[in-house]
């Protein structure tokens, strides 16, 4: 910031720049971030369509969140709403993800994975595709509003807008049937909720990926500032070996005063790769992200006028002083494995076995127990006493099952239900609940007149091969008050 | 205007005013905020075109598109209705006797006499339907009927209301008072027999005496009762108005009787069916007893 520019107030916190027009480059980073924007973009716009057979009774869209039936299934695990804490598990894992990945590699999400990042590499690649490369960019940015420049914009921007819809469209897919979603969104047949959010997605899209873009990440996204309090002199960062490359000089300069000059031939490349518009030679900072096109742009320069690569590097601070010092350079995996890094990804790992395990020993059978309070018992003209139970069958399997229900304890009682009769009653009885739901049933438990107040259980047990069982404990409420 | 001016520190112009040496920065709303209130400005600007907003002497404006909150609470209601409908159709025809067969017709008959128990029956029968002892409202949940505990005697009861003047004469019986009948001696020989009915107390002599003169021909000989009259069952555990022998005595000599309204004419017969569904569901319904020979216990479904 220009503390003498008039027009920037001292204590501003935007500073007002202008478009980043990053240069083409090619290079390993420049490889791993197309593969990187590839994956994550297939993932992102595949995932929906893969189908996974879960028989008549449920839907076969592989992932699913389906608000309206309040499930969400993943591939083979299907959660309801009360099972809510394996998503709450799965949101810190993935916090203590990012911690793993921040301790082992720095800020390599910022750099590869942030749909920030991907987005707004996307929408950089479309202006390189239809204005040129940087120098036209900026030529056509500094030139005036002729036909020819609103026609280009006018193309550039429904690309903008055509790339936000299908960000839009693809984010809906999520939460119903795919192809039937499809289907409907064209016929003008579908939920109100699905055009809004594919309105609201392509406008957010399009404004944050087509022009806030790293603005998002210096100005808007907390990350970078969490990350600031997790870095340290160990983390592996992009950085400029200031030793090496310090004082810059052209190559004819240093040619003139041999000796005078570091490596850094401040040719500006690295600046004008740079997808936030920063100059990593400033030293670590928050605009950077970490994507290392800069590294390609220096190595290939470095390689052009033959000295050796590395001038800007993956190291850690600490690295750089020992190297700086003298010491060889140690590769960047050395980095890798510390201690905390171990710490996280044992945290991480043991909350993913424990959500497993959890997965896989639960109960797709339950049941829960309403007692009646009002009134809390009634006396019967045969002075036997009767109390209500509202039960709750819950079948989770994807088919309907049968399932008994029985009382334990109680001696001399039985039960009917509000569409049997007492004639009917029985220690236990059979209900059928429907596939992936709950059944209320209301019960009706009489016991002989001396019954004191106590204890039982209604325990129902599931009449297939899984034979689920689950008991719950309540109380049976008599006239005399007193408990045994 | 004063003398305006540039701050140099901030690059601010100030308003122009100076008190005392102290100057006031003329900083610029930002302009999001402006654009957002012009948006807000735009806003009201069709709002107040297109909805009812300023308020004249008889009433206010009416706005092009018509919309009223009353007009849409009377959308709203015919589309719950409408929603309703079909359900409703159903349980009209099918007869009340019937509807144990259909499984989940009767669910949702009991569910809509559940919110309509709550409306129109409640304040007397109490919330969960379990009456009250000392007002005298019986409790609905048990399995001792005045007037018959089967669907159709709950129906017809509901729909001819209990001791209404002009109502039919099948839910008429009153029990006459004793007062100045019996002595002290006798009134507690007699509690004391009607108790002995359900095995509380020891029999005797005097009260079985006298309850056999005064009592059998409504309440039967072993105080099993009689539902053609609504006379209470003496011999189980379940008193309407208290089961002390001063319980007893009180209602020998001034009786109290119940009254209910007669609901075919508050209600429509959907409703009256869909709360006899939810009072028979409440847990002492009885099977309906084939009755050949009482044609008028049927009630007309049409609407």
């Amino acid at each position: 910031m220009n503390s003498l520019d008039p027009q920037t107030p001292l204590n501003a916190l935007y500073e007002a720049k202008g478009t980043v027009h990053n240069r083409r480059i090619d290079g390993p980073f420049r490889r791993f971030k197309w593969a990187m924007m590839i994956v994550t973009l297939a993932i992102y716009y595949v995932t929906p369509w893969i189908r996974w057979d879960r028989g008549p009774y449920a839907p076969d869209q592989a992932v699913l969140v389906d608000l309206v039936h309040r499930r969400f299934y993943m591939f083979g695990i299907e959660i309801w709403p009360h099972e809510f804490y394996f998503v709450a598990g799965l949101l810190i894992m993935a916090g203590i993800g990012l911690f793993l990945v921040t301790s082992a590699v720095g800020r390599a999400w910022c750099g590869y994975a942030c749909p920030q990042t991907v987005w707004t590499d996307l929408f950089q690649h479309v202006d390189r595709f239809v204005d040129g490369d940087r120098f036209a960019r900026q030529k056509l940015d500094a030139a005036p509003w002729t036909w020819s420049k609103v026609a280009r914009r006018a193309f550039k921007w429904s690309i903008y807008l055509f790339i936000g819809f299908w960000t839009g469209g693809a984010w809906i897919m999520y939460f119903a049937d795919a192809p039937t979603l499809v289907h409907d969104f064209w016929r003008g047949e579908a939920a109100p909720a699905a055009y809004i959010t594919v309105a609201v997605l392509t406008l957010t899209t399009v404004t944050l990926g087509g022009f806030m873009r790293e603005q998002v990440c210096i100005y808007m996204c907390p990350w970078p500032r969490i990350q600031t309090a997790m870095m340290d002199e160990k983390s592996l960062l992009v950085t400029y070996k200031d030793w090496r490359g310090e004082p810059r000089g052209s190559v004819k300069k240093a040619e003139k005063h041999p000796g005078m000059f570091g490596d850094c031939i401040d040719c500006t490349m690295c600046v004008q790769v740079c997808p936030t518009g920063i100059d990593i030679r400033e030293g670590p900072q928050i605009g950077c992200i970490t994507c290392a096109l800069c590294i390609d742009a220096c190595d290939r320069v470095m390689a052009e006028v033959g000295r050796p690569r590395g001038l800007i590097d993956y190291a850690t601070l600490e690295d750089c002083e020992a190297e700086a010092a003298g010491a060889p350079p140690r590769p960047a995996w050395k980095a890798l494995l510390r201690p905390r890094t171990i710490a996280y990804l044992l945290i991480w790992s043991s909350i993913g076995l424990a959500m497993l395990f959890a997965l896989g020993a639960r109960s797709h059978a339950g049941l829960s127990v309403a007692p009646d309070r009002n009134p809390p018992f009634m006396l019967l003209s045969d002075g036997s006493v009767r109390n209500a139970y509202t039960l709750r069958l819950r079948n989770m399997a994807t088919r309907p099952r049968r399932m008994s229900v029985s009382l334990e304890g109680l001696p001399g009682a039985a039960m009917w239900t509000d569409l049997t009769e007492r004639a009917d009653a029985a220690r236990s009885l059979a209900v059928t609940v429907p596939a992936d739901s709950t059944r209320s049933v209301r019960a009706y438990v009489v016991a002989p007149a001396a019954t004191p107040q106590s204890e039982f259980s209604f325990a129902v047990t599931t009449l297939d091969a899984a034979r689920e069982s689950q008991r719950v404990v309540t109380n049976f409420e008599t006239p005399t008050g007193e408990r045994p | 205007m004063a003398n305006k001016r540039v701050d140099q520190p901030t690059g601010t112009e100030t308003v122009g005013h100076e008190w005392d040496g102290i100057e006031e920065l003329d900083t610029p709303m930002p302009r999001w905020w402006l654009w957002t209130f012009y948006l807000t400005i735009a806003w009201a600007l069709v709002y107040v075109v297109l909805y009812p907003a300023w308020p004249l002497i008889d009433q206010g404006t009416e706005g092009v598109l018509g919309w009223t909150s009353r007009g849409q609470l009377a959308k709203d209601m015919t589309l719950a209705d409408q929603a309703k409908r079909s359900v409703g159709e159903a349980i009209a025809a099918t007869d009340i006797e019937k509807l144990p067969g259909k499984p989940e017709l009767m669910r949702q008959a009991i569910a809509g006499g559940r919110a309509a128990f709550r409306v129109h029956c409640s304040q007397c029968h109490g919330s969960g339907a379990a009456g009250s002892q000392t007002l005298g409202y019986p409790n609905l949940n048990d399995d001792d009927w005045l007037w018959g505990g089967d669907l159709t005697s709950i129906e017809y009861t509901i729909a001819n209301g209990v001791r209404q003047p002009e109502g039919d004469d099948r839910r008429q019986g009153e029990m006459p008072p004793f007062e100045g009948v019996f002595d002290t001696a006798q009134l507690t020989a007699l509690a004391e027999h009607v108790l002995s009915l359900s095995g509380k107390a020891k029999p005797n002599r005097v009260g079985a005496q006298i309850f056999a003169d005064n009592c059998t021909s409504c309440h039967g000989s072993n105080g099993e009762g009689d539902r053609a009259q609504g006379a209470p069952r003496l011999n189980d555990a379940i008193w309407l108005y208290g089961g002390t022998r001063e319980d007893i005595a009180r209602q020998v000599l001034r009786p109290r009787v119940g009254r209910m309204p007669a609901w075919q004419d508050k209600l429509d017969p959907v409703t009256i069916k869909m709360l006899a569904a939810y009072v028979h569901s409440l847990g002492g319904g009885e099977t309906a007893v084939a009755r050949g020979a009482d044609p008028a216990a049927k009630v007309d479904e049409q609407p």
